[in-house]
């Protein structure tokens, strides 16, 4: 007679398929989320009326519609019609729906930053995209680690979501596994510990890079 | 270097600098001085483009800073600017806080800029300091390393808003000692201060300032000793007698 646990190790490859995928597709939809939220919250606060209205147009309208109905109307209808496939659409999905909320993150940033840092690079002879790339951002960005730091651990425990339009990811598998094993109590625990890890580890790498920073501040 | 011709500006209905008119030569050291809220800041900065102008004409080294065809970074990196505040780059040691500039916008190799940062630190009594972070400084030491930073793009005007306002009374010498030596090579600089002694003993000409305007412009013996005008003499006796 084994043990209502060995369900863990009997299936321990399907697992660690299910948490890389989560991984890869968190990864991507980082990669994805980043670089748009940070142009959006520079259009956010940009002089350009037409910019900074799409821009916030943007921000309120994906905050306002939940990630799970996003992830269908990205699926079922842009993801048919581009023929985007699961994992693609769970991507952007994820990527877009981060990316509004890195973008507040950002404008709070770039606002927390004196008007006077601004002024001296301007002064010396910076264009405002130098002023913003070597002055403002690099502090703008140490401003906001914390507030970034739970966006991303909130993007992979959301990433969780896409298990709904068929990509196969960390929960999904353990759906199906409880599906045939019936362990619910043993499978469910073992993932919850999985997601957990990721995060808390995360959680400690971006506060090193807070310790590290805190030198200059 | 600097003419400044018949230059207003309002904010609201509030006119903070009325019918402005100034030349400073080469190589002359200006003092802009009077109460708070005369307009001296908002002059000092519409120089070189921080603040707008909405008639009148800025001329810096024969060049219009207010017209829309000027290449306003070009022109702005040959004027240095020191601010009240310091506003050095908190995450940028003394060398690269002065050095930065130089390699953004004049291109000029990192290995040459961070040397020259180096002298122009040294030669500002910072030899200590080219690895500090603006936080690990004294306030004089931040105002300095802010005027090399200035220094480093070879500026052919300096302007000075306040320079020595934000710092301890200890630490105000040696702000107005650089400034001293730099006047003493010719730069040609223009200075908002309340610092009478320095004026004094230092500008060419002083150009006294209320509500706005330009209220008398002279050599600072004469200012000091003469003023011509009633609102002159008022300021100088509330500032001088205490």
């Amino acid at each position: 007679m084994g043990s209502a646990w060995d369900v863990i190790p009997q299936n321990i490859g399907l697992l660690m398929d299910g948490l890389w995928l989560t991984l890869q597709l968190s990864a991507c939809a980082l990669v994805v989320s980043i670089p748009i939220g940070i142009l959006l919250g520079l259009l956010r606060i940009s002089r350009n009326r037409i910019l900074s209205f799409l821009a916030v147009s943007y921000v309120e309208f994906v905050r306002g519609v939940p990630l799970l109905v996003l992830l269908f109307w990205i699926y079922f209808v842009l993801g048919k019609w581009l023929k985007l496939g699961p994992f693609l659409s769970g991507v952007m999905g994820l990527g877009l729906f981060s990316a509004a909320f890195i973008a507040e993150i950002v404008r709070a940033g770039i606002q927390a930053v004196p008007r006077g840092q601004m002024e001296a690079a301007r002064s010396s002879g910076m264009s405002y995209v130098q002023a913003m790339r070597f002055i403002v951002l690099p502090q703008a960005m140490r401003k906001v680690l914390p507030p970034m730091a739970s966006q991303f651990i909130t993007l992979i425990k959301d990433s969780s979501l896409v298990s709904v339009i068929s990509v196969v990811d960390l929960t999904l598998v353990a759906k199906n596994l409880v599906s045939t094993s019936f362990r619910s109590l043993e499978v469910w625990s073992f993932v919850a510990i999985m997601y957990f890890c990721i995060t808390f580890f995360l959680s400690q790498v971006i506060r090193a890079f807070e310790r590290r920073y805190r030198v200059s501040e | 270097m600097i003419q400044i011709k018949q230059v207003n500006k309002s904010f609201g209905s509030v006119q903070v600098l009325k019918n402005i008119d100034l030349e400073v030569p080469e190589s002359h050291v200006f003092a802009l001085i009077g109460p708070s809220g005369a307009g001296k800041s908002t002059l000092i900065r519409s120089i070189n483009a921080l603040e707008s102008i909405q008639t009148g004409e800025i001329i810096v080294d024969g060049i219009s800073v207010h017209e829309k065809k000027t290449n306003i970074n070009q022109l702005r990196s040959d004027i240095g600017f020191v601010f009240q505040s310091f506003n050095l780059y908190p995450h940028l040691t003394a060398v690269e806080n002065v050095s930065i500039a130089p390699v953004q916008v004049k291109k000029v190799p990192k290995d040459q800029a961070e040397e020259k940062a180096k002298k122009l630190l040294t030669s500002l009594g910072l030899g200590e300091k080219f690895g500090s972070y603006p936080s690990q400084l004294s306030g004089g030491q931040q105002q300095r390393v802010a005027i090399a930073r200035a220094l480093a793009m070879d500026p052919k005007v300096m302007l000075f808003d306040e320079p020595t306002s934000a710092l301890d009374p200890e630490m105000i010498k040696e702000v107005l000692d650089a400034m001293r030596s730099l006047a003493s090579t010719g730069m040609t600089m223009v200075v908002v201060t309340h610092e009478m002694g320095f004026a004094r003993e230092i500008c060419n000409q002083i150009v006294f300032m209320a509500d706005g305007a330009i209220v008398e412009v002279a050599p600072p013996e004469q200012f000091f000793t003469h003023p011509k005008t009633e609102r002159a003499k008022d300021f100088l006796s509330k500032v001088l007698n205490h």
